[in-house]
């Protein structure tokens, strides 16, 4: 058995995100240093603020600002911190209830260690040079000693001057992807310039590029059939739009080839042949280019057409 | 319209920390046929396919579609997907057969995490607005609850350490697990929870069976009835919550009709050592209760998988005349989120 293959994969998209008017006016409020809150029907002040109310389903509007001071409700001290995470050094996350706030907000706690941290431990935001409009506003918190009258909170229109009305929230995960066993060994034939597929041991359908099952019958395909090089154009579509970073010019045809032996088609592009000249049962065989892993395109092969019955169960 | 409605069969593969020489489906399909030759079923016998993974733990998208060629969706089937535990698969599954429209269902879940970084992964199902863009990894937000439940005096570090202790100890009868055996508790992962608090990233899928009425009885020996089955969700905001309590668990409990009579045995979906003391206090489960005979989720925790395999554990102890009335539960999302609970019943014997 071939080795199987492995591979870096990073999956990277910035989500777009719009906002709704609480989210919108209590991001904006963290880039202006102020801290917003939302009143419940029943009078308790949830922050960070949500649209609508946790228990009652209501929508909720009315913002109240609190303090950027609070209490930790609960913490857990992060020794190894991660990418993305709010701190590069050691760090609590915590849990922290604002002064005026009935809930508690997620965040970081610059702490020198877990001995300087517990539950009921008086901080205060510490605020983020650079401020967007994002949760990632609030640095993160930090110790804060100083004793005073409780916050009550403050009404707040929630206005501002140029509220922001989405984010941006960038994400990557890192994979290391790995094909499994039978498609391993079909990438592996396909560098030795060989197109090896599965045969089902219920159906005998030849599955090129095998996956490892027949997904008719459910049950594992292991036999290897070498299939092609040539085969026959079933079926076929004219491109007439340039795809972004593709150095291949239009109009150019993309074809549904069944390789001789393979029990379904696979797809490719057609070179070698005026784009107009090409059609159904069209005889064609694979091109490779130097150290290529795959072929680069199909050209005719000159031989006869195929008859149709020959390829009418592989449309 | 009711009727009664039994897991007749279960199956589920070894749990392994890496699998890279099987695709998903690859790694499906002999549980399929193992659950399928249990009941004597062919694919075209089942009524309705319901499924549960998420994409997103090896990044692959419409990977169930891929999983499907395990299935043999051919004539064409009626299926269904969720991208969630396959516990909420077989919920989905249950409501079909209660309609009368099928008579027998194939639920089965997978999930492949070692091709990615599953701490991190799981971030991308928080709040993508106040939360996510923290990442705050999935032993962060369960060392958040730990520590609400040692403040609370709930719980604390020896407590947590002998949880970890009886359920690897436990796993030692269960072939598929993944971790077994004594194993120290180790260093801090993020502090209070400890190594040996945490549950094994592992690859795996299960499989059960679901059939109604008598054909239930044709299939299986002594089938495990589900008396009831609910799902509950707590607030998305964790500040919201009171994290050492899970009322989501208790309302799903008491839909389920947990609380009518005592069960014999659960089996509890608690991936975090911690999060066994919430739902022990939320299910009001006494010490007469045994709890986890298969070494639950901290001795193997396959992600989508691990909810239906309690689910399918309950069962094989009902099958085996090993339990009268078991509950099982599920739960998806950081700090016991979402939560299912089941109960299962054999006729007396």
């Amino acid at each position: 058995m071939p080795e199987v293959l492995k591979a870096p994969l990073v999956v990277e998209f910035p989500f777009t995100r719009s906002l709704g008017p609480v989210q919108s006016a209590f991001l904006t409020g963290l880039r202006e240093r102020v801290v917003l809150g939302v009143k419940t029907t029943d009078g308790r002040t949830l922050v960070p603020p949500v649209e609508y109310d946790p228990v009652t389903a209501e929508e909720i509007r009315e913002l109240v600002e609190v303090a950027p001071t609070g209490t930790v409700t609960t913490w857990a001290w992060n020794p190894g911190p991660r990418r993305g995470q709010p701190l590069a050094t050691p760090f609590a996350w915590a849990l922290v209830r604002l002064d005026g706030a009935d809930t508690a907000l997620l965040h970081a706690l610059d702490v020198p260690g877990p001995d300087a941290v517990h539950t009921g431990l008086r901080v205060r935001v510490r605020w983020a040079e650079d401020r967007t409009g994002a949760i990632t506003d609030i640095a993160c918190f930090e110790p804060y000693d100083h004793e005073g009258e409780p916050a009550r909170p403050t009404d707040h229109t929630g206005e501002f001057e140029d509220r922001i009305t989405g984010i941006v929230a960038p994400a990557r995960l890192d994979y290391t992807y790995s094909p499994g066993r039978a498609q391993s060994a079909y990438i592996t034939a396909l560098s030795e310039q060989r197109t090896v597929g599965e045969r089902c041991p219920s159906c005998r359908k030849v599955y090129v590029p095998p996956r490892g099952a027949c997904p008719t019958c459910g049950v594992p395909t292991a036999e290897q059939v070498e299939v092609g090089p040539r085969g026959t154009v079933t079926t076929f579509c004219i491109v007439n739009i340039k795809a972004k970073n593709l150095d291949i010019e239009v109009p150019y045809v993309y074809a549904h080839i069944a390789l001789d032996g393979a029990g379904l088609a696979l797809h490719g592009r057609i070179g070698g042949i005026p784009y107009d000249k090409v059609r159904m049962g069209l005889r064609v065989e694979p091109v490779w280019t130097e150290g290529a892993r795959y072929p680069d395109h199909y050209r005719p092969t000159g031989e006869p057409d195929a008859d149709y019955d020959t390829y009418k169960e592989l449309l | 319209m009711t009727r009664d409605i039994a897991v007749v069969a279960f199956a589920q593969t070894d749990v392994l920390r890496t699998s890279d020489e099987l695709s998903e489906v690859e790694m499906l399909m002999p549980v399929l046929h193992e659950v399928l030759d249990r009941t004597g079923l062919k694919t075209a016998d089942l009524d309705f396919t319901c499924s549960g993974s998420s994409d997103y733990l090896a990044g692959r998208a419409f990977s169930f579609t891929l999983a499907l060629d395990g299935v043999g969706a051919w004539p064409p089937i009626s299926e269904s997907h969720v991208e969630t535990d396959g516990a909420w698969a077989l919920y989905e599954a249950w409501t079909k057969l209660l309609t009368g429209e099928a008579d027998t269902a194939l639920v089965y879940s997978y999930g492949k995490s070692s091709p990615g970084s599953l701490r991190d992964v799981l971030t991308r199902q928080l709040d993508p607005y106040y939360v996510a863009p923290l990442w705050p990894d999935s032993v962060a937000l369960a060392a958040l609850q730990a520590q609400a439940l040692i403040d609370a005096g709930d719980t604390d570090e020896p407590a947590l350490a002998a949880i970890a202790a009886r359920s690897r100890s436990d796993a030692t009868s269960n072939p598929h697990a993944q971790l077994r055996g004594s194993l120290p508790q180790g260093e801090y992962v993020v502090r209070p929870l400890r190594i040996g608090d945490c549950p094994p990233i592992g690859d795996g899928a299960a499989a059960v069976i679901l059939a109604a009425e008598d054909r239930a009885r044709e299939l299986c020996a002594r089938p495990a009835w589900i008396r009831g089955i609910d799902h509950r969700i707590e607030a998305h905001s964790l500040g919201v919550r009171d994290l050492t309590d899970s009322p989501s668990t208790r309302l799903a409990a008491e839909k389920a009709g947990a609380f009518e009579r005592p069960v014999d045995t659960a089996e509890l979906h608690a991936p975090f050592t911690a999060q066994e003391v919430v739902l022990r206090k939320a299910l009001e489960l006494g010490d007469d209760v045994r709890i986890n005979p298969s070494g639950g989720a901290l001795a193997a925790n396959p992600m989508m998988a691990a909810g239906l395999v309690r689910i399918g554990e309950a069962a094989a102890r009902v099958h085996r005349g090993e339990s009268d009335r078991a509950l099982a539960h599920a739960t998806s999302g950081p700090c016991l989120q979402q939560n299912l609970v089941a109960v299962l019943e054999g006729d007396p014997r």
